[in-house]
């Protein structure tokens, strides 16, 4: 591979061909169809399928059944697209069906500005559908981590069998830079081993990783898939004693491999009582600051996270322990601060937030420094 | 505070929508990354009207990591719209280079460099639509932020087919009339 000018949303779309998705469904929108302009292009030539479908909730849909049919399957979309989404994402989540899901952020709420940028859909992102239920959500700072966590979105997604949010931005969706791709064959993607006979495969059964193999359908293995409660075999159910387990089952099975799924970059500096955390373009943003202020002699941390949800609480909770004060900066009015005042206790956190459609700048942030 | 960050340059080109600045931006950056070597950002933002409304490209050219991906004050100003002008003019370095269009923008700060871009593209090529390609070439003329080799492969790489020798043609056009400012 050589190096290419490469916008964000391009190396989404060559990061799933990549990692082996082969079925795409969306609905263009703004800041996103980049992604599926490209997949439209590229899928049909690696023997995938591209579909435009009538809406949001129908490609979501979609690419549930695509993956229950075998094929890894993607969708990419916007905030009032990812709003329609919700549904049919709480499903994929109890059905425990990989998928993975892309939601280039832009100015909301509601049609807010499609041309501007916001991390506005943070907390959709875990708590959009109704119910508790595992997500996960990745932020990338760069076009090439656009490509490699797109990667890492698939292989989460079939490893936890779990939809995974890519949650980028405008920002980085559209925006270019230099990147070599590396080699598609050497990529490899977790897949689904079952070890038992058809007539013994239980879809939905506790297995000590909390993560039971999931097998296309058309293979001969037995299994119903719904949105309601359901047993080991995925039949909806009423009885607490099959509802309790699984609830536990589900809801724990992300914690079991949290160090796997934790994905950040720590840059600290001996004796800094202040630290900066931030993620996706706004990060970019912090660490200018960040060296801005080293130069003029301050001694500042700084913890930039690439895995949202699950929220890093360790580390997180670590970062907050060496230090006096956490800025954190983000392109809403306070949504992952939540969670970090949460974890460190709202005294120590200092908000840095805009959402107006204009990127927090590095000024904005050696202020909350100074200040 | 840019230049508080060692080696980074921060260009903004300006228009319409539809002058082609976001190529121009485009262009720019591929002869710096691909054709030069350097890291770039190169970002854009427009209104949702194709036609239009102002349009900005902005490119980050560094040796280093380029971090904050928007400018911050810019080294380079090339605005082709009165309107472009009035927007970003404010925002470019007590010692940063003003580039308009002459004809386009008639009311600018005294230490911009007026030259007629998009006369001279329709004098070149006989077309307008080439105005970009002769901003790419004065700006590159004037500063030499990427070598000549780098625009010119960039621009020939971008040209659509069958108007590479035109590009050409407007990319050297913009040179001649950086010459002719500098003496």
């Amino acid at each position: 591979m050589t190096v290419q000018l490469m916008q964000g949303n391009e190396a989404i779309g060559w990061g799933a061909i990549a990692a082996g998705c082969r079925f795409y469904a969306g609905y263009p929108i703004t800041p996103s169809t980049e992604v599926a302009e490209i997949l439209a292009r590229e899928l049909p030539k690696v023997g995938g399928k591209f579909i435009q479908m009538e809406d949001e909730i129908a490609s979501m849909a979609a690419i549930i059944g695509a993956r229950l049919g075998g094929l890894k399957s993607m969708t990419a979309t916007s905030g009032p697209g990812f709003s329609l989404m919700q549904e049919n994402i709480g499903y994929a989540a109890i059905a425990e069906i990989p998928c993975v899901v892309v939601d280039v952020q832009r100015l909301g709420p509601s049609t807010g500005q499609p041309t501007a940028p916001s991390q506005g859909d943070v907390m959709q992102a875990r708590w959009g559908t109704h119910g508790d239920h595992p997500i996960i959500a990745l932020a990338p700072v760069s076009v090439r981590q656009a490509f490699d966590l797109t990667v890492v979105a698939f292989d989460m997604s079939e490893r936890y069998r779990t939809p995974v949010i890519l949650l980028t931005d405008e920002v980085i969706g559209h925006m270019r830079e230099p990147v070599e791709l590396p080699d598609f064959s050497k990529i490899q993607i977790f897949e689904h081993k079952v070890t038992e006979p058809p007539e013994e495969y239980k879809a939905f059964r506790n297995t000590p990783d909390g993560v039971p193999p999931l097998v296309p359908f058309g293979q001969g293995y037995r299994y119903h898939v719904t949105g309601l409660l359901h047993d080991e075999l995925g039949f909806p159910t009423q009885r607490i004693d099959e509802i309790d387990p699984w609830l536990e089952r589900v809801n724990t099975k992300l914690d079991k491999h949290i160090d796997q799924i934790t994905l950040l970059a720590e840059d600290a500096q001996d004796g800094a009582r202040v630290g900066l955390l931030s993620y996706g373009c706004t990060a970019r943003a912090a660490r200018h600051a960040l060296k801005v202020a080293r130069a003029r002699g301050l001694k500042v941390d700084m913890l930039t996270l690439y895995t949202i949800w699950p929220f890093p609480e360790k580390q997180v909770e670590a970062f907050g322990e060496r230090l006096d004060k956490i800025i954190v900066a983000e392109m809403n009015l306070g949504q992952l601060a939540y969670e970090v005042e949460r974890v460190v206790g709202r005294k120590k956190v200092v908000r840095v937030t805009r959402a107006n459609g204009e990127m927090v700048t590095p000024q904005m942030i050696l202020d909350a420094m100074e200040g | 505070m840019s230049h508080e960050v060692a080696d980074r340059i921060e260009i903004r080109l300006a228009g319409e929508g539809g002058q082609g600045m976001i190529l121009a931006g485009i262009i720019l950056a591929e002869a710096a990354s691909i054709y030069s070597g350097k890291n770039v950002v190169q970002s854009q933002s427009y209104g949702p009207e194709a036609r239009g409304g102002a349009s900005k490209s902005e490119v980050i050219i560094s040796n280093g990591e380029i971090d904050h991906p928007e400018v911050i004050e810019a080294d380079i100003l090339v605005a082709l719209s009165q309107e472009a002008y009035r927007k970003f003019h404010k925002e470019v370095k007590p010692d940063g280079l003003l580039i308009v269009d002459a004809d386009k923008v008639k009311d600018a700060d005294e230490r911009a460099i007026r030259i007629p871009i998009t006369h001279l593209a329709f004098e070149t090529t006989g077309r307008q639509i080439t105005a970009n390609t002769v901003a790419l070439g004065v700006l590159v003329g004037l500063t030499g932020i990427v070598e000549r080799q780098a625009i010119e492969k960039a621009v020939a790489a971008r040209a659509p087919r069958g108007t590479e020798e035109m590009n050409r043609k407007a990319l050297e056009a913009g040179f001649a009339a950086a010459a002719a400012v500098k003496k």
